[in-house]
């Protein structure tokens, strides 16, 4: 499978005109997106009195996602990095309306107005330090606080994720925790390594009834009715990187140094990955062998 | 961008504490109608900032609502139709967004606000 997208480029380079261009002529995307975007409004469990809400896309892309909620008769505003994907989504004739923006950088809304918020694939990304000035807990720091805030007490936000290892998912959902919601993951197939998928369900205000987290499918062993087609799906966010020459390995006699492993180790922690202690063994001298 | 969006959206400027509303400098505006929904408007008056939507339609050249208004006058179909127009049917097509506490641009593009912050702005 090719690499995982958000350890390829930063979310704007990435999302470049030729990946945005996929969200229009893949069949495969689009119905990926769509169910994904189903399945994330059924966990948002909003009243039943067909009342149109305000919700938010955050991460919105193309407007595959916001599509899902206008065809549920829901009113959107969707948030995207990419000038790229957002175009495409004006292409699509997107019924919500739309904002370039970061949501690392924290959301811009008045308190209190949103009535629910769904993520498709996106919020992984903040794990990631693109620039150095990039703090990951910072950054999901600001993204939850400025949610938290701008949700309606008892709204809650719906997050399908791909989180890269176990420390990243704990990342996510401590940050959530400390901003205030409360709720959990749900993962629907998890027996399934292809058509698993985890959603993190938060709720805005003290824990109740309605906070409690929803149970997964397939959870008892029931099988996923698309088995088949499943192996494709993980492509959503993992598209092939053959366009993006790896970078060569520099070859330096003298190797890279503690300095620079002592960094990389660094960042590897910022991001939620679990790494060895520094010790005086870091980074030192082998012998060579033959 | 819709007014209603206007309405939500806010400076998020690090040290900004009065980013709302952002004022609006509009050079093309664009009318697109869709359906009045009376549930949603009236869901939508309770969050509304009033005096913030009156002031934007102006500033797009709408200037048929009231200055002031109470919940009964969700009763009257010919208040909700303003309304309605004001919130979902008027569009910022290009122009900026002006943070009114420090003077900040932000550009609209093609209907979309770029609301991305400088480094030093976070
Ligand atoms: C897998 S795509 C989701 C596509 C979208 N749901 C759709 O229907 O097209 C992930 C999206 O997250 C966006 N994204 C990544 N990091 C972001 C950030 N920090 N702020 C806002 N959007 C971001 C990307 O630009 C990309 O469009």
């Amino acid at each position: 499978m090719a690499s995982r997208p958000e350890l390829q480029a930063p979310p704007e380079i990435f999302y470049d005109d030729t990946e945005a261009r996929k969200y229009t002529s893949s069949s495969r995307i689009i119905d990926i997106q769509a169910r994904l975007s189903e399945r994330a409004l059924e966990l948002l469990a909003l009243p039943d009195d067909g009342i149109p809400r305000l919700l938010l896309d955050i991460g919105c892309g193309s407007g595959l996602s916001g599509e899902t909620l206008s065809e549920n008769g829901h009113v959107w505003v969707g948030l995207d990095i990419s000038q790229s994907m957002l175009n495409i989504a004006l292409e699509r004739e997107a019924e919500g309306d739309l904002l370039l923006g970061d949501m690392g950088q924290g959301l811009g809304l008045r308190p209190g107005v949103i009535d629910g918020a769904i993520s498709i694939s996106a919020v992984q990304w903040l794990c990631n330090a693109d620039k150095s000035s990039h703090e990951p807990r910072l950054r999901l720091k600001a993204f939850f606080g400025s949610l938290y805030r701008c949700l309606a007490r008892g709204a809650r936000a719906v997050f399908q994720v791909y989180p890269e290892s176990i420390a990243q998912r704990e990342l996510i959902l401590s940050s959530a925790m400390r901003a205030g919601f409360a709720g959990g993951v749900v993962v629907d197939y998890p027996h399934s390594s292809k058509s698993r998928k985890e959603y993190l369900v938060l709720t805005c205000g003290p824990p109740s009834i309605s906070t409690a987290v929803p149970k997964g499918k397939g959870d008892d062993g029931e099988s996923s009715s698309d088995e088949s087609s499943g192996d494709d799906e993980n492509r959503t966010v993992s598209i092939s990187d053959r366009h993006r020459p790896r970078k060569k390995q520099k070859l330096n006699k003298r190797g890279k140094g503690r300095e620079w492993v002592l960094k990389k180790k660094e960042q590897m922690r910022r991001k939620g990955n679990v790494v060895p202690p520094d010790s005086k063994f870091t980074a030192r001298k082998r012998k060579a062998r033959f | 961008m819709r007014l209603l969006t206007h309405n939500m959206l806010s400076c998020n400027i690090k040290g900004v504490t009065n980013g709302f509303p952002l004022i609006i400098e509009a050079e093309k505006v664009l009318e697109k109608p869709v359906d009045l929904n009376p549930d949603f408007l009236r869901n939508m008056f309770h969050k509304v900032e009033w005096k913030a939507l009156v002031d934007a339609a102006k500033s797009l050249g709408y200037s048929e609502l009231p200055e002031s208004v109470d919940p009964a006058m969700l009763e009257s179909p010919e208040f909700l139709h303003r309304f309605h127009h004001a919130l979902l049917e008027l569009h910022l097509e290009e122009g900026a967004l002006v943070c009114p506490e420090t003077g900040r641009k932000f550009p609209v593009n093609k209907g979309i606000p770029n609301m991305l912050l400088h480094e030093d702005e976070v």
